[in-house]
């Protein structure tokens, strides 16, 4: 899921300085999920802004709703109905979300309350990590399951590094080395002689370094109109 | 006495769990034990069943002080219900305290039902703690009329919300 945070109050506040009459919209999905901008955390921040404008002397209402996928165009289509009545939105969303409202409404003021942080799981209740990078190219199947991209503050291909300290890594002693746990997966598959094999240098070119991506399925696309 | 002399009489909301805190206020009501008269008793099945949002919408609408009363640690009926309530109200006190509110208007306390003299005595402490604290500055909001003109004109709800809600429903919130 993408795991995100909500940004201190102080820092929305000051956002939202000078608006009187704000939407907060929740997602259903990966917010929702990690507690950040499901129904109940909108609620509460919504209510929060609400009590700290008052005491600020300037009072705003903050109404309140969750759509089911904030990333997709057709569930945020019914929230056009009404939305004249507002100076703003505050999404609750991932920064896709947030961009989707933009696009979708492009006159009206979308603003974030989260902060997306990774793609990750939750590995007990209340605790998140990071899993995925999105690098475009996946290597897991070399790896024994466990990412490197992601896990690993140098991104190694060919670890661990010197810095690997008693299964730990340098930059976080509470973080597990990767690579330490490659080995000991892949020797647990009884498949450790794999990682003899030098990794090239990564194509990076399909992660963040060839700028932003695009998917295109033509079998998915809709015909041309003219064609229909 | 004019209403500027009335002395100021905090209304405050207790959040009782009905295994321990409820049994507790009743047991010292039928010791005669007095406690503050402005103390508004909600009965839960358990502390665990309170949520950061209802803490925090309880002194949005304008409540001096909350109180929210469990079972002692270790002795909660469902397990641990009680200790959820703890971390929620630890969390909600965090969020009062970026409002501007003091995080001293909510407090939790564990008791077990036959501890009725505790619970008037601490039913005390908390409201001498907020007269000390004087009014929540925000339960004027209705009594000054400064409820948003954006919000529901049948109601007067602030937030009316948008999706399926019992404001919808018309039964309130």
């Amino acid at each position: 899921m993408i795991v995100a945070k909500q940004k201190p109050l102080s820092e929305l506040t000051a956002m939202l300085d000078g608006y009187r009459n704000v939407l907060a919209v929740g997602c259903g999905t990966c917010v929702t999920v990690c507690f950040a901008g499901g129904v109940k955390e909108v609620g509460i921040l919504a209510s929060a802004l609400r009590m700290a404008r008052r005491l600020d002397g300037q009072p705003m209402s903050v109404a309140e709703t969750t759509v089911q996928r904030q990333c997709e165009a057709e569930y945020i289509a019914p929230l056009a109905e009404g939305l004249d009545e507002f100076d703003a939105i505050l999404s609750l969303g991932c920064g896709v979300g947030v961009q989707t409202l933009a696009e979708r409404f492009p006159d009206k003021r979308v603003l974030p309350a989260l902060d997306t942080t990774f793609m990750g799981l939750p590995t007990e209740q209340g605790v998140w990590e990071e899993r995925c990078q999105g690098c475009g190219h996946c290597v897991l199947d070399i790896t024994g399951g466990i990412c490197p991209v992601s896990r690993c503050a140098k991104q190694l291909m060919n670890g661990p590094c010197g810095g690997s300290q008693g299964g730990m890594c340098e930059v976080d002693s509470d973080t597990p080395c990767a690579w330490q746990l490659i080995w000991e997966r892949l020797d647990r598959q009884g498949l450790a002689d794999r990682l003899l094999e030098i990794q090239p240098p990564r194509d990076w070119s399909t992660s963040r370094d060839g700028g932003p991506r695009r998917i295109v399925r033509d079998d998915l696309r809709l015909p041309p109109p003219e064609d229909v | 006495m004019t209403a500027a002399e009335t002395p100021f009489e905090p209304k405050i909301v207790a959040f009782c769990c009905r295994h321990c805190a409820y049994a507790a206020a009743d047991l010292a009501g039928t010791s005669r034990l007095a406690y503050p008269p402005s103390l508004n008793i909600v009965e839960l099945p358990c502390t665990g069943r309170v949520d950061v949002l209802e803490l925090l919408r309880t002194f949005e609408d304008g409540v001096d002080g909350l109180l929210v009363a469990g079972c002692l640690p270790g002795r909660c009926h469902y397990l641990a219900g009680n200790l959820h309530a703890r971390q929620r109200v630890d969390y909600a006190q965090r969020w009062l305290e970026d409002i501007g509110l003091e995080g001293e208007r909510l407090r939790m306390i564990n008791l077990s039902a036959a501890m009725g003299a505790q619970f008037a005595e601490l039913a005390t402490e908390m409201a001498e703690t907020i007269k000390s604290l004087g009014p929540s500055p925000l339960g004027t909001r209705r009594a000054a009329g400064e409820i948003p003109t954006t919000g529901c004109a049948a109601c007067g709800d602030p937030a009316p919300l948008l999706a399926e809600s019992a404001h919808d429903r018309g039964d309130g919130r």
